[in-house]
């Protein structure tokens, strides 16, 4: 316990020296999110510098081991600095699917060899990863996945194609799953492979959203060269690395539906705009359905607490990752609903420096694909009558 | 502090569910309803309940409790929950024994929290007296005479009021603008009481209170108390109703689960079907978060969290709507057979009524809970 508090005192006074001030406070705009990656442009000093220091102690990935990159925290520890990061409202220095989806998915399955030539370049932001796991024909049916990988010899040749690959067209390398077997059952001829995006025969095309922004895109594989050491797990072996790798995705989706450290509670806006009568909303309909929502997110933010409490105590989150995707997406998608009520016709803006360039709507509009994304809800409500409450498939 | 129980509190909630199932289950409260108990709950099964420390939970061991905290006392309500066995746990043990050690002068609480700790003294709180709730609505009054009062008024739905040997009366003595309470013993003069039976087989009392004279030892801690000093007793009250809602609704879904699993149609368990899957799933994820916010609630009873209005409101309100949808959902997926008085689905959608509606039901407490959070 003594140990903690000196861990925090000392994460205190380094995150002092170290955090910069403009990097205490919310994002404004997209733009101000850092990915890393072979094509990083920064935005300011403030935000290369903030990144820098954060990637020199590995605390980009906290809890990874140190000898490949990581901050080598254990979770009481990694908890503190979350918890002190969040005190002086200090941005998320690096936004990765490396770290969120690959990361644990190569530490926990890869060679030593895909260990030490991967982790550490992405604790250091220096590869910007993207997922290729849909296809066309393969949506919430994502075992159907057709993408062939056939053996070449020394290497293999992939074929085919995916869709709604996130920031496909900016990403360095792509960890994808792809049809390794076409005999048998369906989910024993899948593997999951690491290549580099400038392989030659990889093309890529984005696809915009009703937000009027293209953060997906699909990605085309003509005779496409991957290296035999490049696969997770083994060969025809990669369900079981999707689904947890999955599963990391789903817990991370959940969790936006607390909205970002820094952005203003719902009612406060609406106190702001709708005013209040005799100490109440002026809006009384308007009201309940806040009053309900601010409800809904206590009782998540408390769970996943508990959940991580658990976890702590030897317990695993598994299939409890799809009902954390389920609450937190629909939740999510009621508070944006819920501020392009509170907003009114300031809401409808689509462009222009009064609205921060639609900033409202558009994120209004993204948020419709948060309970797509990652595995629909209905998918993970599938997923949680089968495995958690054991009713019959 | 880690939301997770501590290897003690779990025994003592799987010592409280053995005892519980094996001893008054559901099939309990049936029998005690056929048979017009009058005070609606089992002397016998009371006793053994204050044998095991259950109304001592809460009460410091100065006073003979085993200073066991809110968080034993909500595990054990759990499992009443699930049992829907009528007892005064709540009622003594949990809302008069914290409105004695909240506001009681020091030979108040050794007169009465050691009796209240061994069950032999029943105290409810006498409050209501209105239909719509509105707890700081009080027209009984108590009028100053010589070195005591006169107590004038009537009161309504006292719980476990026809059981009860002792009453804990909210009254405003004249001339002050905040409530007190006073302690009168069930069979004071110029005290009637009368049975109202409730829906799910409680046994509430309704007061008369006709110039009834106490002396100035009856009031507790000889001094009148603010909204929010009283309310914290209200809101204590509400995070156990909460923990037994919790119980309620968790022991409907596993049953309902259960026949999902078990009725065919069509030659196939019905719970293979998505549309009922999918209802599970949503009654399943509202169930783990009413779960985290009834344990946050009692831990934070525990720790001695000062401001509970938001806390026992946000719960409350959260709690109710769950709970009714629950057990709702309970007789809706058991077809036919959950309609009927035979099974016993049907008892667990009465008790959640009461639960929600006693002490401010899910709107009362929504509104409540804006009005905290300044909207």
């Amino acid at each position: 316990m003594n140990d903690l508090v000196s861990f925090r005192a000392e994460v205190r006074h380094w995150l002092e020296q170290n955090c910069p001030e403009e990097m205490r406070k919310p994002f404004a705009t997209e733009a101000d999110i850092c990915w890393g990656g072979r094509h990083c442009v920064f935005q300011s000093e403030a935000q290369q510098q903030w990144l820098r220091n954060m990637t020199s102690k590995g605390w980009t990935a906290p809890t990874w081991p140190v000898e490949y990159g990581g901050g080598g925290l254990d979770r009481a520890e990694a908890k503190v600095l979350q918890e002190e990061l969040q005190r002086i409202n200090a941005r998320l220095a690096l936004y990765s699917f490396g770290i969120s989806m690959i990361g644990p998915a190569i530490l926990k399955y890869a060679s030593e060899e895909l260990k030490r030539q991967h982790l550490p370049a992405i604790v250091r932001a220096e590869i910007r990863w993207v997922q290729g796991y849909s296809e066309p024909n393969a949506g919430s049916d994502l075992a159907s996945l057709q993408a062939g990988l056939v053996d070449h010899g020394d290497h293999y040749l992939l074929n085919g194609s995916k869709i709604w690959t996130s920031y496909g067209d900016k990403g360095d390398w792509m960890f994808c799953l792809v049809r390794s077997d076409s005999d048998g059952p369906k989910h024993g001829g899948i593997s999951l492979v690491l290549f580099d995006m400038a392989t030659p025969g990889v093309s890529t095309k984005t696809i915009r959203l009703i937000s009027g922004k293209s953060p997906f895109a699909e990605t085309f594989f003509d005779d496409v060269r991957v290296e035999k050491n490049q696969l997770v797990g083994e060969l025809n072996g990669g369900w079981t690395v999707a689904k947890y790798l999955l599963t990391h995705e789903r817990e991370m989706i959940g969790e936006s539906g607390l909205g970002q450290a820094g952005t203003r509670a719902l009612s406060d806006i609406a106190r702001e705009i709708v005013g209040l009568e005799h100490g109440r909303l002026a809006d009384p309909v308007l009201r309940r359905e806040i009053a309900q929502l601010e409800l809904d997110e206590k009782g998540l933010a408390l769970t996943l607490e508990r959940a991580r409490d658990e976890a702590r105590a030897g317990a695993s989150l598994g299939a409890s990752s799809a009902m954390f995707k389920y609450i937190g997406t629909e939740m999510n998608k009621r508070r944006q609903e819920l501020l392009m009520s509170v907003n009114g016709l300031q809401a409808l803006d689509w462009s222009g420096p009064e609205s921060s360039d639609g900033l409202l709507p558009k994120t209004w509009l993204r948020s419709r694909g948060n309970s797509i994304e990652g595995g629909t809800s209905e998918i993970q409500l599938n997923i949680v009558a089968k495995h958690l409450l054991g009713l019959p498939g | 502090m880690a939301l997770i129980l501590t290897e003690e509190q779990s025994m003592l909630q799987e010592s409280a569910r053995e005892f519980l199932q094996k001893k008054a289950p559901v099939k309990h409260l049936r029998s005690l309803r056929d048979q017009g108990s009058e005070s609606g709950f089992d002397a016998a099964i009371w006793q053994e309940m204050s044998a095991m420390g259950w109304p001592a939970m809460i009460i410091p061991e100065a006073y003979d409790g085993l200073g066991f905290g809110y968080t034993g006392m909500g595990l054990v309500l759990q499992e009443t929950g699930r049992s829907l066995t009528p007892s005064p746990l709540f009622s003594s043990g949990l809302v008069a024994a914290s409105a004695f050690e909240l506001l009681a002068n020091e030979k108040q609480k050794s007169d009465y929290l050691p009796k209240i700790a061994s069950g032999t003294t029943i105290v409810s709180l006498a409050w209501d007296e209105s239909n719509r709730y509105q707890p700081f609505a009080i027209n009984t009054t108590a009028e100053a005479d010589g070195s005591g009062y006169h107590l004038n008024g009537q009161k309504l739905a006292v719980i476990d009021g026809m059981g009860a040997t002792h009453f804990l009366v909210s009254a405003r003595v004249e001339g002050e603008a905040d409530l007190s309470l006073f302690v009168l013993e069930a069979n004071q003069t110029g005290l009637t009481r009368s049975a109202s039976r409730a829906l799910d087989t409680h046994v509430f009392a309704n007061l008369r209170l006709e110039n009834i004279v106490v002396d100035a030892a009856a009031r507790l801690g000889a001094q009148s108390y603010s909204e929010g000093e009283l309310s914290r007793v209200l809101d204590i009250a509400r995070i156990g109703q909460c923990a037994e809602l919790l119980g309620v609704a968790r022991e409907t879904f596993e049953r309902t689960m259960a026949y999902l699993r078990e009725r065919k149609q069509f030659g196939v368990p019905i719970g293979s079907f998505q549309a009922l899957q999918h209802r599970a799933a949503m009654l399943y994820s509202e169930l783990e978060m009413c779960k985290s916010m009834v344990l946050n609630a009692l831990q934070q009873l525990d720790a001695g969290q000062q401001d509970l209005a938001e806390l026992a409101s946000c719960c409350k309100a959260k709690l109710s709507e769950i709970a009714m949808r629950a057990t709702a959902e309970g007789i809706q997926m058991h077809g036919g057979i959950g309609m009927t008085d035979e099974f016993e689905i049907g008892f667990f959608y009465k008790r959640a009524r009461i639960l929600e509606t006693l002490l401010g039901d899910r709107h009362y407490h929504l509104d409540r809970f804006a009005l905290q959070r300044g909207y």
